[in-house]
């Protein structure tokens, strides 16, 4: 359970471009659902999901996960938090060139201090859960569009997050490879997941397994 | 609980994205090595020459006695050498006559001898190989020398002396001393200096006192002192080196730290993903800090042994004109392996810690990047 | 003035470390002022962010400290054949003013950024960063010594000049002479050897009620100073003639060279070593209590107790065996 008050950000404070890209959001997220975060380019969502998911702080307000407030807490706890407790996929898959396709899985596990075997292992079953074992080897350049997606969903999975965030996971995918993604975005949930989606792709927001669907306008909830 | 395997994990990566950018770090690398070759070249040269120099002063004698005339030295009398003797503790005086031979054929200085026993009699001369190469000449030739006045007198080679690592013999020429006093034209009963042995080192200067008490206007000069002087030439020698090799350093530390701060737009993608997907920017520290110790050390080590074999297979032929510098004879012989802990560890300090200090703030602005800086690309 | 290579390297590394030093209390002081933990004002966020790097820095220092410490010894060692009667980096240092004081203040920098990366490690264990403005004043007061060395080794430098008449260790540590060395060399060899193998003891005692009891770190960490006093006035007295076989040679610095097997930095670095976690252990006892670290804490402090009193331990038993083997009867 994510609990917002009164949560604000402000870019480039007390210079002549100051910007709040969020004002005043109050919210909270309720566990084991899909919520969607629907808005317009610039409406703020990425800056929200980035707060919610403990990769920045507020300018002010509060956060609370499961009851812990986080928002006071220092980048390397948050960092720790943010973990063990959320996994990210993001727009454009972001997978690093030149390495294959399972060190790009592993990479995120390298820093929580486990061996190598073991996260080597995990990140195998993973893959092989999303049906894409056979291409582990594979140098993530090679990858088709399909598979790039599954890879960038195991690395998300890796760390064994309870929380998955996908910020425009389809906004550069075509119709088929979106609804392929939804389809797996479906069984995660299954399989006990709360995931948060930001979108304003139609595929995304009016798909069946999303629960609740908040829109934000200019930094505001609506 | 410290299992170390974070810091494992993250070296192996580190290392894995050196390799796969092999490229981009072999400019840096061959810079570097570059840097450490010349350090380590001029150190390790003038190690083995101050170490060469200091072998062949051991074997010297603990006083050199000279005699001075208005602050410029002169002949000594043969009598000092009875006064000299009859001080306590002096066990040997040996009166020496040597001097230098300026060739105008060759533009270059001899060292002329008399040594102690001359065994091949007047008119013969034993050269040093240096000599012996610049004047191609070999035994059993003839070479004239003339004397100040411009008379030719003619020698006959009685030897070459093979000097192998010997500084000092290659541009050495032996000759009797009536042939000695004979070209320079040297009255009897004048040698050029006078040698003591002193078989106890502390009384040496008690007896350089009473040298200077019993026979005004000498110079005792003590081998310590020949070695403190070598010393602090050579010092100062590789010293000036290095501080004219500051400019290289100072270019080289301003390159390091622009190859630090200015990262490719693909390496800056790449960190901002470790830090979206959970690296924490004291793990991209670390990764950094693998980073250039991978670097550093391989071109420490590869600069380190390139200059090894520079000076010793080459005998540092690039520095030739600049460190020794005042004959054209050296040129052939080899100098002595002389390596040790105290340079190599100089060597650590005046390359890799400037190094590491100086990419120290790039590496920690690529580090504190915004974690959620991908998410906006 | 000498121009050395090493002599550079140690003035260039020097300057630079100073400079960072001043960089690093440039963010010190900013902290000071405008540390706010609650805050998420982008000003926050960038003075956490500058934590990382005076960490770094700090770490840096500490490790350059320790190696400039061996590298200048080994500089003065290498250069005493420039000054008529020098015979080891005792002479060396003594041509002039500054040597022994650089000396010192190599050390003592040395154990000051241990003691600040100790509470600096355990501060780093609490989300509210306990003792941020407590590590911020310790570092503003360690730049300026730092810089203070750095000074005095220019001035030593340039104040080199070969041929000046010097003392040697034989003369500087030697018996029925005037001077602070040899003062220290006519102590009873024995009586300070005692003193030093007793303070390593009482150290170890205290260390183990430290640890068990969780009390007693402030004085761990006065005894651990008196450690490190008794251990070099041991060494300059007692263990050295022990390993020269030479009952007048009371020099500290040739037991560093190749000759001796290097026992010297054994000797020293525990010595430093076990200081420096004592020092840590004390100032973490001193410091008000965190809310926040009292989990981690006496894990942290039993740590460096049972670090510091190892190392000391192993001190000991290097010495015993030192003066033990040894062939001289004194
Ligand atoms: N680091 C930044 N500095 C200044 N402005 C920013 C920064 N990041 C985002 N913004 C601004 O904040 C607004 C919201 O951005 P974002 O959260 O990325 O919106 P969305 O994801 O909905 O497109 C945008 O107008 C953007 O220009
Ligand atoms: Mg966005």
């Amino acid at each position: 359970m994510i609990e917002l008050k009164d949560v604000t950000k402000v870019f480039n404070s007390g210079r002549p471009n100051e910007f709040a890209a969020l004002r005043g959001i109050t919210m909270s997220i309720e566990p084991l659902k899909v919520t969607a975060i629907e808005g317009p380019s610039g409406s703020g969502k990425t800056s929200l999901l980035s707060i919610v998911g403990c990769m920045s702080r507020p300018t002010s307000g509060r956060v609370w996960l499961d009851g812990r407030e986080i928002t006071s807490l220092p980048e390397r706890f948050l960092t720790g938090i943010r973990r063990k407790t959320f996994g990210f996929v993001f727009q454009q898959f972001h997978l690093i060139k030149g390495i294959t396709a399972i060190e790009n899985v592993m990479l995120a596990s390298y820093p929580t201090g486990e061996s190598r075997p073991g996260i080597r292992k995990r990140a195998l079953d993973i893959l092989g859960m999303l049906g894409i074992r056979e291409k582990a080897e594979s140098k993530s350049q090679w990858l088709s569009g399909g598979e790039a997606q599954r890879v960038a969903i195991a690395r998300a999975l890796v760390n064994d997050p309870e929380i998955l965030i996908a910020d425009e996971p389809t906004a550069h995918l075509d119709t088929r490879l979106s609804e392929e993604f939804m389809q797996i975005f479906m069984r995660l949930k299954e399989d006990g997941r709360t995931i948060i989606i930001s979108s304003h792709d139609p595929i995304v927001v009016n798909s069946g397994i999303v629960d609740s669907v908040r829109i934000i306008r200019d930094g505001v909830l609506a | 609980m410290f299992t170390g395997h974070r810091e494992r994990n993250i070296l192996e990566f580190t290392l894995s994205s050196l390799l796969r950018r092999r490229g981009k770090h072999l400019a840096l690398v061959v810079i570097y090595t570059a840097l450490v070759f010349l350090l380590a070249s001029v150190m390790f040269f003038a190690g083995s020459i101050r170490e060469e120099a200091s072998i062949v002063l051991r074997s010297s004698p603990e006083i050199i006695l000279q005699k001075m005339i208005a602050g410029r030295q002169d002949l000594v009398p043969m009598r000092y050498a009875e006064v000299a003797e009859k001080i306590r503790g002096v066990q040997r005086v040996s009166p020496r006559l040597w001097g230098y031979y300026y060739s105008p054929a060759t533009k270059s200085n001899y060292t002329l001898m008399v040594p102690d026993n001359f065994s091949y009699g007047d008119g013969h001369i034993v050269i040093g190989n240096g000599i012996a190469r610049v004047m191609s000449a070999a035994k059993g030739d003839r070479i004239s020398l003339l004397s100040p006045e411009g008379d030719p007198l003619t020698f006959i080679i009685a030897e070459v002396m093979d000097s192998r690592s010997e500084l000092i013999s290659s541009d050495l020429m032996l000759v009797s001393e009536g042939d000695f006093r004979e070209l320079f034209d040297m009255p009897e009963g004048y040698v050029t200096d006078l040698a003591l042995s002193v078989k106890n080192e502390k009384e040496l200067s008690t007896i350089a006192r009473k040298l200077s008490e019993l026979l005004p206007g000498t110079r005792p000069v003590l081998r310590d002192e020949i070695l403190r002087t070598y010393d602090a030439v050579f010092n100062w020698r590789a010293g000036l080196m290095i501080t004219l090799l500051g400019a290289s350093v100072f270019a080289f530390a301003i390159f390091a730290w622009d190859r630090a701060s200015g990262l490719s737009a693909e390496e800056r993608r790449e960190i901002g993903i470790l830090k979206a997907v959970g690296w924490e920017t004291s793990d991209i520290i670390l990764m950094k800090f693998w980073e250039g110790a991978v670097i550093s050390l391989s071109s420490f080590l590869m600069g380190m042994v390139f200059a090894y074999l520079h000076v010793y297979f080459t005998s540092g032929a690039l520095f030739w004109p600049v460190l020794k510098g005042w004959s054209v004879l050296y040129p052939e012989f080899r100098l002595l392996p002389h390596v040790d802990l105290y340079s190599i560890f100089t060597l650590f300090f005046l390359t890799v810690v400037p190094y590491t200090l100086i990419t120290i703030i790039p590496s920690w602005r690529t580090a504190t990047m915004d974690p959620d800086e991908v998410m906006r690309a | 003035m000498i121009l050395n290579p090493a002599i550079i390297a140690l003035a260039v590394s020097a300057f630079i470390i100073t400079l960072m030093l001043a960089y690093a209390s440039f963010f010190g002081l900013r902290i000071i002022r405008h540390w706010d933990i609650t805050s998420g004002s982008e000003l926050q966020l960038r003075l956490e962010r500058s934590t990382y790097l005076i960490s770094v820095i700090l770490s840096n220092v500490l490790v350059f400290q320790l190696a400039s410490l061996f590298l200048f010894i080994f500089t003065a060692d290498r250069m005493h054949t420039l000054f008529v009667g020098a015979m080891c980096a005792a002479g060396t240092l003594k041509v002039n003013a500054f040597g022994y004081p650089v000396l010192a203040f190599k050390a003592a920098n040395f154990l000051l950024a241990f003691v600040w990366l100790v509470i600096n490690s355990a501060d780093l264990r609490a989300s509210d960063y306990p003792y941020t403005k407590i590590k911020y004043s310790l570092l503003l007061v360690l730049a300026p010594l730092v810089a203070l060395e750095s000074a005095m080794l220019g001035l030593y430098v340039s104040g080199l000049s070969p041929d000046v008449i010097t003392s040697c260790c034989g003369t500087l540590f030697s018996e029925g002479k005037q001077g602070v060395g040899s003062g220290l060399a006519s102590f009873d060899p024995h009586a300070s050897l005692a003193v030093f193998i007793g303070l390593v003891c009482m150290a170890c005692a205290l260390g183990a009620y430290a640890y068990l009891k969780g009390r007693g770190h402030v004085a761990y960490s006065v005894v651990s100073l008196a450690v490190l006093v008794s251990g070099i006035v041991a060494m300059i007295s007692c263990i050295s003639p022990y390993v020269y076989e030479l009952p007048t040679h009371h020099c500290p610095f040739c037991v560093l060279q190749a000759e001796y097997g290097y026992t010297g930095y054994v000797f020293y670095l525990t010595l430093l070593i076990g200081t420096g976690s004592g020092l840590g252990a004390g100032a973490l006892g001193m410091l008000r209590p965190a809310e926040s670290l009292s989990t981690v804490l006496p894990a942290v402090l039993r740590g460096l107790v049972a670090w510091s009193a190892v190392m000391f331990a192993a001190n000991a038993g290097i010495t015993l065996y030192l003066v033990g083997s040894s062939n001289l009867v004194m």
